[in-house]
């Protein structure tokens, strides 16, 4: 279903309580949020979609649309499918066939303020859907941390004055609670030990910063936002230096500014998990609109040649469990960990099973007792171990110069390849660890010869069309270091393959050319917007079938 | 010559270089912070990138090396997460008064509990002869044969307008008052800031210039924010006037780490329940 109305109206939170009442009738869920970037006016719309399997993309037609203006109606009455409903606000739309309330009156009989016009829309909705009562009521005492009585009444009254039209069947398996992956990141960053973290408000990630303080106390976490993504990332390596586990989320614009410090802590060998949430560039490009454009800078980002992991989550599910191995492996292995996300993804939301939470867990390498503490020891994985200040007798160095052991700077040849050669000894470790850990997904038809290559927010789309198309879908999560092996096995059989990516140039297919894999062809999509299915689905068919 | 807290790294300025002083008023600094309670393991320093970084090679000391520019926010992240560490951000004048500006005044605006010595030798010596942003009007450097064309700003005035709560003054010819400077930074509670005027023997030696000038301001009225005001324009950094050395401003005022402190860590079955909490909160 759509909901549409100006910014304001509260419909990326109407569009969440939408999605959790879907949820509560077993549906899996995805919610899509289209906005422009200002505070006050425009045209804001989101799309629920609710399958008995997981989806992770919209479709063009949708069976409802809740209409709090008339714009919402005049732009989207054509996606609307041959038997849905439109239940729309009596005061603002006209020319339209469904159901509408009255919510001006409604809102006036319980001298309610005009932003719960959105409960007024729900509610009738609920009604038209078929929905009891009851569930209406749980979920918006979950979703309304205030003020949800009045909320309830708007509901209330606007749910008795609709009428029933499409019954939404209750799926009979088990709810989910739904997140935003913004959300999810949060739970993983809390499931891995965060301690503090530093962000600067930049579409699609502030709300990482919002959820995380929220939970400040419960979790006892410290949430900073500094004066920019320089102080927030140094910040960060500051904590790491001294012991904090400290992480720092960003899209595009912020990244660039970090990058000097991403390649200080790759030769300082510092944990750095970083949070990229990717939208549309270059620059400011489409600042509330969608791209996968940043995976190559990701993978290169910072000057020099250095070790890192780069992980893209394809969902809620896969943000929470992976933001959680990206803080384990940064501390494990002492290196920047990003893991990527775009619009899509931390803004949307998904469906999410509470106890799938990656329980492998990996530990830093502490010093023991050594003497003196020399803080690039020659270890032979390369990993050397780590103490924080104070430690009496000790001096803890680290440096962004070539350094030798004990931390100070050299400039000899000898030291300074064997300090390279340490660093990508970890990689090496870091590599098998990954092959280890399912870095490469199969979905779709996993026995067809012919193939879509996709990461991220194009996981779920291209599974759902891959099933109807008999097409296998190979998903890498792991970008860097690139699990070569995984991705042997996934391509097993393979004898074409078809990249499907949101950004210019197929980003994913050229990673992937650098180890002897050449799509047939490609299907991009540039414009800040997710594929549709039914678009994505007829671009296949003309191009793979 | 290694000892307690000098280290066995190569000493790489040029003979005369004001660092010498600095090392050695910092060092005496370390020493009588360490006879009176605070430990020398408890001490970091974080350094930028330019002549005075290399204090962190020479110093045997806890240290953070860092980038050109970024020592504050280095030194709020060691704070943030161990107060008991005293965390000391050796920059430069290009170094914090150029690139990473930004830093310096947040610092002091938000009166994060660090000590920011400044290595003004108003040129860049590590990259050969360029004007910062203290040199004087029309100094003839690499990058500016014929003259700048900008003025210095007064970096006392600035930090005194930020909301630094120590600001001082000191130069590396004058060692003791310099260690009794750094002394009394360190155990300041809040953001304490120190221009220390310092002599380049290549490419700026203003030794005769500052050695006609200076003088010890007195320090009775050293809380009075408009005298501070008064002793930060009295020198401008570009005009001939008498140049203050010493204690400039001070007052308390509460720390950011004292409104942030550090929570006691989170159990991992807390953790476990409190996911699950948030988990029941939406389904």
């Amino acid at each position: 279903m759509l909901i549409g109305g100006r910014a304001g109206d509260g419909i990326s939170s109407a569009g969440q309580v939408v999605a959790q009442l879907l949820g509560q009738h077993g549906y899996r869920i995805h919610m899509y949020l289209d906005y422009p970037s200002r505070i006050k006016g425009g045209h804001n719309f989101t799309v629920v979609r609710g399958a008995g399997e997981q989806v992770g993309a919209i479709r063009e037609k949708v069976d409802f649309i809740l209409a709090l203006n008339q714009e919402t109606v005049d732009l989207h009455r054509s996606k609307l499918g041959d038997s849905g409903v439109v239940v729309y606000d009596k005061g603002s739309v006209r020319n339209t066939d469904g159901i509408g309330v009255d919510i001006k009156e409604i809102l006036n009989a319980l001298d309610a303020p005009q932003v719960m016009g959105n409960s007024a829309i729900i509610g009738a909705f609920a009604k038209v859907a078929g929905m009891d009562w009851d569930t209406v009521e749980r979920v918006f005492r979950k979703a309304i941390p205030r003020g949800v009585s009045r909320n309830l009444e708007v509901a209330r009254l606007a749910y008795d004055s609709a009428e029933e039209r499409i019954r939404v069947a209750r799926l009979d398996r088990p709810t989910l609670p739904v997140f935003t992956g913004n959300e999810a990141i949060g739970i993983g960053l809390i499931e891995g030990g965060l301690e503090a973290y530093f962000g600067y408000p930049m579409s699609p990630t502030s709300n990482i910063l919002h959820f995380l303080v929220g939970q400040q106390e419960d979790a006892r976490i410290r949430v900073f936002q500094p004066e920019s993504e320089i102080a927030v990332v140094l910040m960060a390596l500051g904590c790491a230096y001294a012991g904090t586990r400290a992480a720092v989320g960003t899209s595009g614009g912020g990244f660039c500014l970090m990058t000097e410090a991403i390649s200080l802590a790759g030769i300082a060998e510092l944990p750095l998990p970083i949070i990229l949430g990717q939208r549309s560039g270059p620059s400011t490009g489409l600042a509330t609109y969608t791209a996968q454009g940043d995976l190559h800078f990701a993978l290169n980002s910072g000057h020099g040649e250095f070790p890192r992991l780069v992980v893209a989550a394809g969902d809620a599910e896969e943000a929470r469990s992976w933001t959680t191995v990206c803080m384990d492996l940064a501390w494990k292995y002492q290196v920047p960990a990003i893991l990527l996300s775009d619009k899509i993804i931390c803004e949307g939301m998904y469906s999410l099973d509470p106890w799938n939470a990656g329980d492998n867990r990996a530990e830093p390498i502490l010093a023991e007792d050594e003497h003196p503490y020399l803080r690039y020891a020659f270890a032979e994985s390369g990993i050397s171990p780590l103490l924080f200040p104070p430690a009496k007798g000790e001096v803890i160095r680290v440096n962004s110069h070539v350094h030798d052991t004990d931390g100070i700077t050299t400039e000899d040849p000898d030291l300074t390849e064997g300090m390279a050669k340490k660093r990508w000894r970890k990689m090496a470790l870091l590599k098998d660890e990954i092959e280890g850990m399912n870095p490469v997904h199969v979905l779709g038809d996993s026995d067809s010869s012919t193939a879509l290559l996709c990461w991220g927010s194009g996981k779920w789309i291209c599974h759902e069309i891959g099933k109807r198309l008999d097409l296998r879908v190979i998903q890498p999560v792991v970008l860097q270091p690139f699990p070569e092996v995984g991705f042997a096995s996934a391509m097993d059989g393979v004898t074409r393959f078809y990249g499907v990516e949101t950004n210019e140039t197929g980003q994913l297919c050229r990673l992937v050319k650098e180890f002897g894999y050449r799509p047939e062809d490609m299907v991009l999509k540039y414009d800040g917007r997710p594929f549709l299915v039914e678009e994505l689905e007829a671009r296949l068919r003309e191009v793979v079938l | 010559m290694e000892d307690e807290l000098y280290s066995h790294a190569e000493v790489a300025w040029c003979p005369g270089c004001g660092n010498f002083g600095i090392r050695s008023a910092l060092r005496g600094a370390i020493l009588d912070l360490d006879r009176e309670g605070v430990p020398m393991e408890n001490v970091v320093i974080v350094t930028g990138i330019g002549q005075h970084g290399k204090m962190f090679d020479v110093m045997n000391i806890n240290g953070f090396y860092g980038l050109h520019g970024r020592t504050i926010p280095i030194a709020a992240g060691i704070r943030l997460t161990n107060p008991e560490l005293k965390v000391i951000c050796i920059a430069g004048d290009g170094d914090c008064y150029a690139e990473g500006l930004e830093h310096l005044i947040f610092g002091a605006k938000r009166n994060l509990d660090i000590t920011v010595l400044v290595h003004d030798n108003r040129v860049y010596g590590l990259t050969t002869g360029q004007f910062t942003p203290t040199s004087p009007y029309h100094y003839k450097g690499r990058s500016t044969p014929t003259g700048t064309t900008e003025f210095p700003f007064n970096p006392l005035e600035l930090m005194l307008t930020s909301g630094a709560t120590f600001i001082g003054r000191g130069y590396s010819r004058n060692r003791e008052q310099l260690q009794a400077l750094i002394r009394e930074s360190v155990l300041h509670p809040g953001f304490s800031f120190v221009d220390i005027l310092q002599i380049c023997v290549t490419y700026n030696d203003l030794t005769d210039y500052y050695n006609a000038r200076v003088y010890d301001w007195k320090e009775d009225d050293v809380r009075d924010f408009d005298a501070g005001c008064r002793k930060a324009k009295e020198w401008d950094y570009n005009s001939d006037a008498p140049i203050g050395l010493g204690v400039m401003f001070r007052r308390e005022f509460p720390t950011f780490e004292d409104k942030n402190p550090v929570p006691a860590a989170l159990k991992s079955e807390e953790r476990k329940a409190l996911v699950a909490k948030i988990m029941n909160e939406r389904g």
